[in-house]
């Protein structure tokens, strides 16, 4: 199988960055670290899955109603896991449950099943599922890195800022209020974005 | 086979459609049970844990049995009668023999439900312990009303101030450090903090006439000798909530 199904999505052809797929969710997650990386794991998991189910029967769907098919899968997939979920691991399924409505609708998803599922064998398509899971999930875990860092002087939950440095505290530093805003999360991304394309030339249009 | 024809399009979608509908039914018939276990679990985890108590469960060798014991050795359910009709309480005995009145409340925050147990000691005022938690609040943002730091606030918090029910302001900005009733709500969590405080403002203020009618009988066993005061207020305690026993 060719090593590019795996390597381009997480760089070259980054579902964020190069495709723009996935933004509105990728604003919603990433204030802390623990629900990006969540929502990072459980899209790969998913992407993966559903994209190799509909290439096992891609070619019977009717072209007409393909769209409803695709969405059909991917929605009881991520029903079905949540309801195992629910029944044997608790703890997961309510770390899960605020993002079960975010996944079904994440437009990766569907995107990769549209654009290479829907044309290739199972197995490259799980392949490509997963890796564009990764993907997005690096850049999902890069932005919560920086709008946590700065947003709430925590990283993963754990104070990294010293409690004296607050102006509270008496000190210089405060948290900055927008880090925690989704209006942070774009210009991070496009920040991202601009360091990618200053290293890879041939992404910038003409 | 021609898979564009309409009579082939009509038929895929019957099939996946049905199939999908048995594979979830199916899933959710044989899972039901284990699931409703898990949520009757954590409703009693919460419960506890308002008052402090079952903070082992996580390490526990088997987490359902520890809960069980524990909510069975400390906890019980009760419905007292107010205006709004009958109420469930949860009184907790703790250790050392003192009361704590666990009131359920109920809410709306920005995408769906949200819920928790407030603890109170036995003045009706003082807050002993919270517990909040959501159905889909935005992770870390709203979400955050389920963690330790934003229920650690509420501790010794008075719902009553001055002899009037003020319940508990969840300030936007930063709370006044002084005030007895002002806790800070959550940074870009605006909604679900004021919907905190609604919730509290609406499911205590229902209780209201059966903290008065307590306090009132709690006032009139006062009068005895000092070291009978506290047998007497545990007496009439007990036997009020009986009364109230529905």
């Amino acid at each position: 199988m060719d090593k590019k199904i795996f390597i381009e999505p997480l760089f070259r052809n980054n579902p964020i960055t190069v495709l723009v797929l996935g933004v509105c969710s990728a604003l919603a997650v990433t204030v802390k670290l623990e629900p990006a990386i969540v929502m990072a794991l459980s899209v790969t998991i998913v992407t993966g899955f559903s994209s190799f189910i509909v290439s096992l029967i891609r070619n019977t769907i009717p072209n007409r109603i393909r769209i409803i098919v695709q969405l059909v899968v991917v929605a009881m997939l991520v029903i079905l896991v949540d309801q195992v979920l629910k029944a044997f691991a608790y703890d997961v399924s309510k770390q899960l449950s605020v993002f079960v409505g975010l996944i079904i609708t994440n437009c990766i998803i569907m995107g990769r099943i549209e654009a290479f599922a829907l044309g290739n064998k199972p197995l490259p398509s799980l392949v490509d599922g997963l890796s564009n899971g990764l993907g997005y999930g690096i850049i999902l875990i890069a932005i919560a890195f920086v709008r946590e860092l700065f947003g709430s002087g925590t990283i993963y939950g754990i104070p990294v800022i010293p409690a004296e440095w607050y102006i509270k505290n008496g000190g210089f530093y405060e948290n900055n209020g927008l880090f925690i805003l989704p209006p942070m999360a774009l210009i991070i991304t496009g920040v991202i974005i601009w360091i990618q394309r200053s290293y890879t030339k041939e992404l910038i249009e003409k | 086979m021609d898979t564009n024809k309409n009579s082939y399009t009509v038929i895929y979608a019957t099939v996946l459609v049905v199939f999908v509908a048995v594979v979830l039914a199916l899933a959710s018939y044989l899972l039901k049970d284990r699931q409703q276990r898990n949520v009757a679990i954590e409703t009693k985890q919460m419960i506890l844990k308002s008052v402090k108590l079952g903070m082992d469960a996580e390490t526990a060798p088997d987490k359902a049995t520890y809960i069980e014991e524990q909510y069975a050795k400390y906890i019980t359910d009760t419905t007292v009668t107010a205006e709004a009709g009958n109420l469930n309480l949860f009184i907790c005995t703790m250790d050392s023999g003192e009361k704590m009145y666990i009131v359920p409340v109920h809410g709306t925050g920005l995408w769906g439900p949200i819920w928790g147990y407030v603890a109170l000691k036995g003045d009706f005022s003082t807050i002993y312990g919270t517990t909040y938690d959501h159905k889909s609040e935005t992770p870390g943002l709203g979400a955050e009303i389920n963690t330790p730091a934003f229920n650690l606030q509420f501790e010794g918090k008075q719902i009553f101030k001055d002899g009037k029910f003020v319940s508990v302001m969840v300030v936007k900005g930063g709370a006044n450090p002084e005030s007895t009733n002002e806790v800070d709500a959550i940074s870009g969590g605006t909604i679900t903090s004021k919907a905190v405080e609604a919730m509290l403002q609406s499911s205590i203020s229902e209780y209201l006439a059966f903290f008065k009618a307590k306090l009132e009988e709690a006032a009139k066993a006062t009068p005895a000798p000092a070291d009978s005061a506290v047998s007497a207020t545990a007496d009439s305690t007990g036997t009020a909530v009986q009364t109230q026993l529905n």
